[in-house]
């Protein structure tokens, strides 16, 4: 079978064409490859802010999450009554559930004494908080008054907390005039709505804000018996619940954040915007070359008409030199895509890297702006007209 | 299935190309203006018919008429016994096939060495192995004398040696009918006349008619018959050379 292809095959004309011009062919890739780097950062910088604005989110050990309808995005949390949560208890699918406080408070910075507004989460010591397990032992270091748990991927304007603490110094530093001691150090990362983590029990964020209404949590954690299915019990809950609360599913609670970021801000517009112009500059070059290389070829493209061979084999050939095009282009604007991630991660912490849907979204938009240039290129190949070449 | 009927066809029907009564007309309206006006004509196989006449007067219409690149218009003209008045897009271009085309400017794919250039009328012919159609191209490059120069690019050879490479690829693809429009106008007199000779002698071998059009009085000798071209009519003075 494999042998009877191999022998059926033709001269590869497509490749040859394009081989035979390598310097069109160079500035063709140039600009093809040119085109896909800039979809990449662009997506790449467009995902990476989304995937930032829900750091925390991500770490929440919960199937589903309370939060008031009334918050919009996790800068501006709202509170909703304690004992929805609890009541939530009743279904017999919760196993578990963690009351958060969340909100975003000034810390003094400990060297410079300037403030800056940090998100502080407020819990109880004993209650799961995130999947990560090493945080257990650190929180019963939250059960005396006063102490914080620092999150070391802090941005460095909080002050050089992480390193004061790990040369064993005393950390202290103020939020809203109270005075409090850094407990130990977790590792969390930054987001888009804060720039720095912190972490309380719920007994001592009652005392950094103390007009907090008694019995009111920012977000509920809801953590269900295995084998159970998060879609059904959200909607228990949600005809159990009254409405002055939201039950969402944790992935619905990511796509909450991320949703406020992508609709409420331009940001998704703007690199949407960077990545569209990168295929309308891609399609202009592609289309430019494949034109006049089916122009430069036209009477040669004729003669093949002439010999009897059928429009659609040649165009055949023009859809092959686009597929060629696109693939040659896509492989270089893949690796340069690899390389300016690794170097924007390390500039910015952002989250910016490589995935498989990325990676085939690019190359199917250079495969369309490829086949599509391809396309309107062949409309040239209409006027080759075999009669006209005697 | 191909094969059969490319070795079949035009032993039967007795000729390659029968014209009767052609007629042809360039634009519409007012600006109409004829440019052939009731030719007949008849090629038998292995037979080399030469057309000549001054440049207008629809040599090169003709010639496009005949080997299906035009609609015709009015009259008949059957090609190895098929009818072309009134033959689709598809049906002219499948006979196309069978038809080698060698023009004046040779029309070489540029970015093809000589080799594949032949290959790609070879590439023509159904049911034939890649090394095969390989092989016979080869073999044309070679009956042309240019077994050496396989690997060039039409770019390094001389205007015969192109000429040359487009008439192995007019006959790889097996014609039973060969067109030629001026194929010596860019030649000198010694490789215009080599390609003539050739381009006669594998003609004949092959069984394959063959209708040229030519300016050049160095050649006319190697046609069977000269047909002259006049305002759009053949003078009948369709006499075989003595």
């Amino acid at each position: 079978m494999l042998g009877r292809l191999w022998q059926g095959r033709r001269i590869p004309l497509a490749w040859l064409l394009l081989t035979r011009q390598p310097v069109r062919l160079l500035v063709a890739l140039a600009g093809i490859a040119f085109a896909g780097i800039l979809m990449f950062m662009q997506l790449g910088f467009r995902d990476g802010l989304f995937d930032a604005s829900v750091t925390i989110h991500r770490l929440f050990d919960a199937d589903l999450v309370l939060i008031s309808p009334r918050s919009s995005s996790s800068v501006s949390m709202a509170g909703f009554p304690r004992r929805r949560l609890v009541q939530a208890m009743a279904d017999p699918a919760v196993e578990g559930i963690t009351p958060v406080h969340w909100n975003l408070l000034l810390w003094r910075n400990p060297e410079t004494r300037g403030t800056r507004s940090i998100l502080t989460l407020g819990f109880e010591p004993g209650d799961p908080l995130f999947t990560d397990p090493s945080l257990a032992p650190k929180a019963k270091l939250l059960q005396d008054r006063g102490r914080v748990l620092f999150d070391e991927r802090s941005r460095p304007e909080f002050g050089p907390v992480a390193e004061w603490f790990r040369s064993g110094r005393t950390v202290e530093s103020e939020i809203g005039g109270q005075r409090v001691r850094v407990a130990g150090l977790v590792g969390l990362g930054t987001s888009f709505g804060a720039d720095g983590n912190l972490l309380t029990s719920h007994e001592t964020y009652l005392k950094l804000l103390p007009n907090t209404p008694p019995g009111s949590i920012e977000v509920g954690l809801i953590r269900l018996q295995p084998g159970s299915d998060p879609a059904a019990v959200v909607e228990r809950l949600r005809q159990r619940l009254p409405a002055d609360v939201t039950v969402l599913t944790k992935e619905g609670f990511i796509a909450f954040e991320q949703n406020y970021w992508r609709t409420s801000t331009s940001i998704g517009f703007i690199f949407t915007l960077g990545a569209a112009m990168g295929f309308v500059v891609g399609c202009v070059i592609v289309y430019q070359i494949l034109y006049s290389d089916v122009s430069d070829h036209l009477p040669e493209y004729a003669t093949l008409m002439a010999m009897g061979y059928r429009l659609p084999s040649l165009l055949g050939v023009v859809a092959r030199e686009g597929l060629l095009l696109a693939t040659f282009g896509y492989l270089p604007a893949y690796a340069a895509g690899q390389g300016l991630y690794w170097l924007v991660r390390n500039a910015t912490q952002l989250p910016v890297t490589m995935n498989t849907t990325r990676a085939l979204t690019v190359f199917t938009m250079i495969l369309v702006m490829c086949m599509g240039s391809a396309a309107l290129a062949m409309r040239r190949l209409a006027d080759a007209d075999p009669a006209e070449i005697f | 299935m191909d094969l059969d009927r490319l070795e079949s066809g035009p032993a039967a029907s007795g000729t390659v190309v029968q014209v009767a009564g052609l007629s042809h007309w360039y634009g519409a309206g007012s600006m109409q203006r004829q440019v052939l006006q009731s030719v007949d004509l008849a090629i038998a196989p292995g037979e080399v018919v030469l057309l000549t006449g001054p440049s207008g007067c629809g040599k090169t219409t003709l010639l496009t008429l005949v080997g299906a690149l035009r609609q015709v218009q009015q009259g008949s003209v059957r090609v190895f016994g098929e009818e072309l008045h009134g033959a689709g897009r598809a049906s002219r271009q499948r006979l196309r096939r069978r038809i080698g085309m060698i023009f004046q400017g040779h029309n070489l794919l540029r970015c093809l060495s000589a080799e594949q250039n032949v290959q790609m009328g070879a590439d023509l012919l159904p049911g034939l192995g890649y090394r095969a159609r390989r092989d016979r191209a080869r073999e044309w490059l070679r009956a042309v004398g240019l077994g050496d120069h396989l690997n060039k690019l039409p770019h390094d050879l001389s205007g015969g040696q192109k000429q040359r490479v487009a008439i192995a690829r007019a006959l790889a693809a097996r014609p039973q009918l060969l067109l030629a429009d001026e194929p010596t106008a860019a030649l000198d007199s010694r490789s215009g006349r080599e390609v003539v000779d050739l381009l006669k002698g594998l003609a004949r071998e092959q069984g394959c008619g063959v209708l040229m059009v030519t300016h050049d009085p160095r050649i006319l000798d190697v046609a069977d018959r000269l047909v002259q071209m006049e305002d759009g009519q053949l003078c009948q003075g369709a006499r075989p050379i003595e």
